[in-house]
């Protein structure tokens, strides 16, 4: 099998889909680049190239460069969803959802329910999300928790390119709306992925390492830092098992239970900020369903309940690291009553 | 309006200022110097100094993510915005705001913005406390032909005409919105066009020219300070980098910047005029231009040896403390 990056995963996946199905579009802000421009066309295939190549493929018809106009991007996308178009729409930052929530939040995400059952709105929206680029406060959030918040809506964090191709194909085979929440830093990740199109079901996680003394569940870049973070405990004798949800709606309840019920210990990293996290929501979830079973307090690792900053030696505080991680869990495996 | 000698040689110093700000930023980014993103302004400088020479401290501006320009024709310390850019604790906002979100509140600059289409509502929020206060300043938005798209601003327009507010919507078209043409994302073309179905005195001035922008500025600033209401301003204009630093500028036809830069360079134009007319000779500029060097010189030696900020600054300022 190929290695490849996220960033060639995405654009494979979505490439195997639009050939497969000509109802699936690409819209947003520089998916291609260069309309009505005096140059290339295709010049930015997406701010980060996710989408680079398309445009030569399946033209201006399905890769469909806007105005800079979120609001009109994200209620368009809605709207084609539910009117027999399957889009793939570009929120370039996730942090533009303050610009065009309501499309989001009170069109798409409703449309189903407050049509009693009769509509459907196959609509993903790719988003990036994540620190440690300073890009500053309004370039740099995590803010998928808001999205999984929202009933009707279906996330997916990806922590590597195998995943991140299978999900993005399950995402638009999908007949809901989903986010699709791609972390800036992690494009250039390799794995090996297969050629072929391949859809992985929402709401299994992966359990990316086995241990039993502790359960750490992460998401995107924090899988990897809580790998780093496992392989140090590892020499000092604590065995990790690591979970992915990979999808925070729906959630994999159970695999996380599962091993909190073998381990009887949890810390959750979430690189977002902590109130009213994915963190939190799974601390809760485990503190009720599974408290009988805990042999220790569940930890938290997570930003500080502040705005991004843009100096890099606050942001590399801002953002939780493999050394608080391993403390976390040190913390958690003493732990004592 | 004839301008004094001291104005023209203001005028030329804070455009000349901001160029050479531009280039040295540029030069600091490709070294490393500098954090995260930088969106460049050279080219487009008779925009904000034409407009803002008709403001004073008490006038707010608001910004776009292009905006050292902006700031520097405002009045903010190049050398503080320097610090900034080098994420610097002794910065304009202590080293947490950085390129996009330079602001200084003391001299009417409410900030760069790293939203497009943020700051016109801001500005409606500026001119409502004006008139609600009786104070008889106005506040100015500047925004580009991407941001001239957004519904906020839409909204923003309306919103000042309907209050009718000391607000002036000032939209610089420098031809891109990131790698996308104007002349592609603006469906009818014309950006003061569509102020004016809002019910907006608006006009088109050509950007390369300093006074131009300068007269059309003093009309609005006079409207909006006489309780004459919001006015619109469509700058012709360019830039002379890509979207970012770093942009690979793919979408811009061979030899275009090298051409912009002889054909529309504001701060050339303005020399050529104010010599023709004799009111200043090239030395004078000359030594504009070295004072200016000398001034960016010195805010980069400051910026490098300025420490980061504490670690106690990530925690500080999320809240007011009491």
């Amino acid at each position: 099998m190929a290695l490849k990056s996220i960033r060639q995963a995405l654009n494979e996946g979505l490439a195997q889909e639009m050939r497969r199905d000509p109802r699936v579009v690409v819209i947003g802000e520089d998916v291609a680049g260069g309309a009505g421009s005096q140059g290339q066309r295709d010049a930015y295939g997406g701010v980060l190239g996710v989408t680079k190549g398309l445009f030569g493929e399946f033209g201006e018809s399905r890769v469909i460069d806007t105005p800079i106009t979120e609001s009109a991007i994200m209620g368009a996308a809605a709207g084609a969803a539910v009117t027999g178009l399957r889009p793939v729409a570009e929120l370039m930052f996730c942090d533009f959802l303050g610009v065009c929530f309501d499309q989001i939040l009170n069109q798409a995400a409703k449309f189903r329910y407050m049509f009693g059952g009769k509509a459907k709105t196959p609509l993903v929206i790719r988003t990036m999300i994540g620190a440690g680029r300073s890009a500053a406060a309004q370039h740099s959030q995590s803010l998928y928790h808001i999205f999984t918040s929202v009933p009707g809506l279906k996330c997916v964090v990806p922590s590597n390119a195998y995943d991140a191709k299978g999900l993005l194909i399950q995402a638009i085979r999908d007949d809901d709306p989903v986010i699709f929440c791609e972390h800036k830093l992690m494009y250039d990740l390799r794995t090996e992925v297969p050629d072929e199109p391949y859809t992985i079901p929402f709401g299994e996680a992966n359990i990316v390492r086995d241990g039993d003394d502790v359960t750490v569940v992460a998401l995107a870049r924090m899988v990897h830092y809580a790998g780093e973070a496992i392989d140090t405990l590892a020499k000092e004798g604590i065995e990790c098992e690591l979970i992915d949800p990979r999808t925070t709606s729906p959630l994999d309840e159970e695999t996380i239970l599962e091993s909190v019920e073998r381990t009887g210990r949890l810390v959750v990293v979430d690189e977002a900020t902590p109130r009213c996290s994915m963190a939190a929501d799974i601390a809760a979830l485990v503190a009720d369903k599974a408290f009988a079973f805990l042999k220790a307090p569940v930890k938290r690792v997570t930003a500080p309940h502040t705005p991004v900053p843009f100096a890099p030696s606050l942001e590399k505080l801002y953002i939780p690291s493999p050394e608080r991680i391993a403390e976390a869990v040190r913390k958690v495996h003493g732990y004592a009553r | 309006m004839q301008l004094s000698r001291e104005e023209l040689l203001k005028a030329y110093r804070d455009m000349a200022t901001i160029r050479q700000f531009e280039e040295r930023v540029q030069d600091e980014f490709s070294k490393g110097g500098i954090p995260g993103f930088v969106h460049l302004y050279a080219g487009e400088e008779a925009s904000a100094v034409g407009v803002c020479m008709h403001l004073g401290p008490q006038d707010q501006v608001a910004s776009t993510h292009r905006g050292h320009g902006h700031s520097i024709a405002k009045g903010c310390d190049p050398a503080l915005m320097m610090q900034e850019l080098f994420a610097r604790k002794t910065g304009l906002c202590g080293g947490k705001g950085g390129s996009m979100h330079i602001a200084d509140l003391d001299r009417g600059m409410l900030g760069a913005n790293g939203i497009v289409g943020g700051g016109p509502p801001l500005v409606v929020g500026a001119a409502l406390t004006a008139k609600t206060l009786g104070r008889n300043t106005v506040a100015v938005s500047f925004t580009g032909d991407g941001g001239s798209n957004q519904g906020t601003t839409f909204e923003a327009m309306n919103m000042a005409v309907v209050l009718k507010l000391p607000a002036i919507f000032v939209f610089e078209n420098n031809q891109y919105g990131e790698g996308t043409a104007f002349e592609y994302a603006v469906g009818s073309r014309d950006i003061a066009g569509r102020a004016a179905g809002f019910g907006l005195p608006a006009v088109k001035v050509n950007g390369d020219d300093f006074f131009e922008v300068h007269e059309a500025a003093r009309e609005a600033v006079e409207r909006a300070r006489t309780g004459g209401g919001p006015s619109a301003i469509e700058v012709d204009t360019c830039r002379f980098y890509g979207h970012h630093s770093g942009d690979a500028q793919l979408y811009r036809a061979k030899d275009e910047v090298r051409s912009l830069r002889e054909d529309r360079d504001c701060l050339k134009h303005f020399r050529r005029r104010v010599g023709e007319a004799g009111l200043l000779d090239g030395a004078e500029l000359d030594r504009v231009e070295s004072e200016v060097a000398a001034l960016i010189d010195h805010a980069v030696e400051v910026a490098r040896a300025a420490p980061p900020p504490d670690s106690e600054a990530l925690l500080r300022d999320v809240y007011v403390s009491y």
